[in-house]
């Protein structure tokens, strides 16, 4: 019998994520009416709409540069994610990879002027080393990895905030430009600028972020270190037993995970589109909406990069509501929410199986009563 | 030195106040990494209540109602996680983190919210409490006692008799166990797995309003708590989920948590010449550092985090 369409795995965790982005929307629409029933339509649409809300066509490509800009970070951060959680381990550590990649990736350019090559293995190497940490606690010493990973996110943040003072303005809280003060380090454009009307900060973050998103696809699905990490997720004891080595495993992925953060933090900031303020008091949010693109991915490296792209596409949204009624916080607010619906996910699965396997049933039971029918009549 | 008592007391019952929920929480068999968003949603229930409240009331009546505010806030908040964990099974860290992250969200949009009705110039998530703060707080010599230290003594008696000494906590804790076997004596799982969240909500509460009063007089609620809902896990595990203990626990972090309020006034610490920045990250380090030597051992509960299946028993 052919496999019915919506047994499907994939088409379930669409689905799933699906439902998830359209009750987030919608109860973040609820939200708004709350605050203030005339406007909550035009902001929700500004979020939907974000760099559709220019009119003209070259403003628009430009804008849509400045997000995907954001989703190259946003999507190795949810690739870190999804590498350890696939390994059973939540890296929520994320965040301060992603935090000590920035102070590498600025220090080693602002400081040392080094090339931007070299400046973003260092933040892949600096971004390793800090997830190494909890793999370690957490292999050697059974300490539970959200834990640490919070921790080691505020250690982090104050680090960088305490060595990036080193590489500031004066006058501002702000690093200096790389522009003005280590072009070399600024990501090359491979030309990609002319597609984007001219936006010079697309850069090759972009196609490298998705090359990578592959990349892990390919490692997890293809390759032994990848079977013997799932497998490890799925029952450490059952695969100690069968002769892997869990304790290397847990500390290597959690060092692929920092590196894929690190990595991101030196996408993002070698592109001198943003500079770190060292007055900073909260870890950076992207390794927060990364969890959320690996959950709403459905766990699937492919779908993350869509993910990746919408979380980005919401977040940038909220920049453009009407600020005199609300704030640009609400798309945090419906990202947060899309997180805690995913937590439902198992459930709608569940669910959705158990409609399917309902209708069958019935469909069996009339083909049955049907053949016996036509039976009765021969 | 009294200020470093002072303020090593006031943090040492935040912290205490948070750890007893996540003990609730674990101890019912849920793990609750969602106290962060408990503690920023309840103290976002407690700073409403003082901006509201009415100028002439009596000072009793004010830490009353904002307690209770704290309270009904934190409690609606945790019992999101009670749903998703408890009936529907989800992946309590998921949700747990989720928690954080819309507490945040929702009181900075609900604060900006309210401060730009109120002015339309003002776009800040700040809640000013200069005047009602003084309620929670008597001058003793130069010692600023704060009511919160007795609440914190007295939530801790009542979670160590709750826990130990009636048939509820020592049913609850027999959930966090083996909850097919609490299960098969006629214990109902589920809800006595809803009682713990719940109760964890209502110390997250408390322990969120707590320590927004703590050291300054107005909060900015985009910055949530600063990860005292995963240091006050972390005491909990020092304490080896055991009220006492948490207590003792709480006082170590509580002084280290202090030492960057206060270092400069000591000659010694001032003289030593170490940033600021160090004395900051230092409850997170000591944190690392304790977890690393206590999580071999641990005395956690057995089914904690795993949703409670009847056909498993």
């Amino acid at each position: 019998m052919k496999k019915s369409f919506w047994k499907n795995n994939a088409v379930q965790s669409l689905l799933a994520s699906l439902i998830c982005i359209l009750l987030g929307l919608l109860i973040g629409y609820i939200v708004l009416l709350c605050i203030n029933p005339a406007g909550a339509s035009g902001a929700i649409m500004a979020v939907i709409k974000n760099f559709m809300n220019y009119s003209r066509a070259s403003l628009q490509l430009k804008n849509f540069g400045a997000t995907l800009v954001k989703t190259a970070p946003l999507l190795m951060c949810a690739l870190s994610v999804l590498f350890a959680y696939k390994a059973g381990l939540f890296n929520i550590g994320a965040a301060g990879q992603y935090t000590v990649g920035i102070c590498a990736s600025l220090y080693a350019a602002l400081a040392w002027h080094w090339s931007w090559i070299a400046c973003m293995l260092f933040a892949i190497l600096v971004g390793a080393l800090w997830g190494t940490i909890p793999g370690l606690l957490k292999a050697y010493c059974n300490v539970n990895v959200v834990i640490s990973g919070i921790m080691l996110n505020w250690i982090g943040l104050y680090s960088t905030n305490m060595i990036l003072t080193k590489v500031k303005e004066t006058t501002s809280p702000y690093t200096f430009h790389l522009a003005t003060e280590n072009p070399s380090a600024i990501l090359p454009t491979l030309g990609l600028e002319k597609l984007f009307s001219g936006n010079d900060k697309v850069t090759l973050a972009i196609p490298l972020s998705i090359l990578l998103a592959i990349a892990i696809s390919v490692i997890l699905e293809k390759t032994r270190f990848g079977y013997e990490l799932k497998a490890t997720g799925g029952n450490p004891n059952a695969a100690k037993y069968a002769g892997m080595a869990e304790k290397r495993n847990t500390i290597l992925t959690l060092a692929i995970a920092g590196a894929l953060a690190g990595l991101g933090a030196a996408l993002m900031y070698l592109t001198d589109f943003e500079q770190w303020q060292c007055t900073t008091s909260s870890v950076p949010g992207m390794g927060f909406s990364g969890i959320a693109a690996t959950f709403l991915g459905g766990l699937n490296p492919i779908g993350t990069i869509f993910a990746s792209y919408f979380i980005q596409h919401i977040t940038s949204g909220g920049a453009f509501v009407d600020k005199t009624m609300y704030c640009s916080q609400i798309s945090d607010l419906i990202s947060s929410l899309i997180i805690y619906l995913c937590g439902f996910v198992l459930f709608l699965k569940t669910s959705m199986n158990s409609i399917i396997a309902r209708n069958e049933e019935k469909r069996a039971a009339a083909a049955k009563a049907a053949a016996q029918a036509e039976g009765g009549d021969r | 030195m009294l200020l470093l008592v002072q303020y090593t007391l006031i943090f040492a019952s935040v912290l205490l106040l948070v750890a007893l929920g996540g003990c609730f929480a674990e101890h019912s068999g849920v793990i609750n990494l969602g106290l962060e968003g408990i503690m920023v949603i309840g103290a976002l229930g407690g700073a409403l209540m003082m901006r509201y409240a009415p100028a002439g009331i009596p000072a009793f009546a004010l830490i009353l109602l904002v307690l209770l505010c704290a309270i009904g806030f934190g409690l609606l908040y945790s019992s999101l996680l009670a749903v998703a964990a408890i009936n529907f099974k989800a992946d309590q860290t998921i949700v747990g983190t989720a928690l954080n992250m819309l507490g945040t969200a929702a009181a900075t949009v609900i604060v900006k919210a309210i401060n730009t009705a109120a002015n339309p110039d003002d776009v800040s998530s700040t809640i000013q409490y200069v005047n009602q703060k003084k309620a929670f707080i008597i001058n003793i010599g130069s010692f600023q006692f704060n009511w919160f230290m007795v609440i914190a003594v007295i939530a801790l008696i009542i979670a160590y008799v709750t826990l130990y000494k009636t048939k509820f906590g020592l049913r609850m804790m027999a959930c966090g166990e083996h909850p097919q076997a609490a299960a098969s004596v006629g214990i109902n799982v589920l809800k006595m797995r809803w009682a713990g969240v719940l109760i964890s909500g209502v110390y997250g509460g408390l322990g969120g309003i707590c320590y927004i009063l703590a050291g300054v007089s107005e909060w900015k609620f985009e910055n949530g708590v600063a990860g005292f809902g995963f240091l006050a896990l972390a005491v909990m595990i020092f304490g080896q989920w055991k009220p006492q203990r948490i207590a003792l626990a709480a006082l170590l972090f509580g002084l280290f948590r202090a030492l960057s309020n206060v270092y400069t006034g000591f000659d010694l610490l001032a003289a030593l010449n170490i940033p600021g920045t160090v004395y900051n990250m230092m409850p997170y380090i000591v944190s690392l550092v304790v977890l690393a030597f206590t999580s071999k051992s641990s005395r956690a509960p057995k089914a904690e985090g795993i949703p409670y299946d009847k056909s498993m028993r």
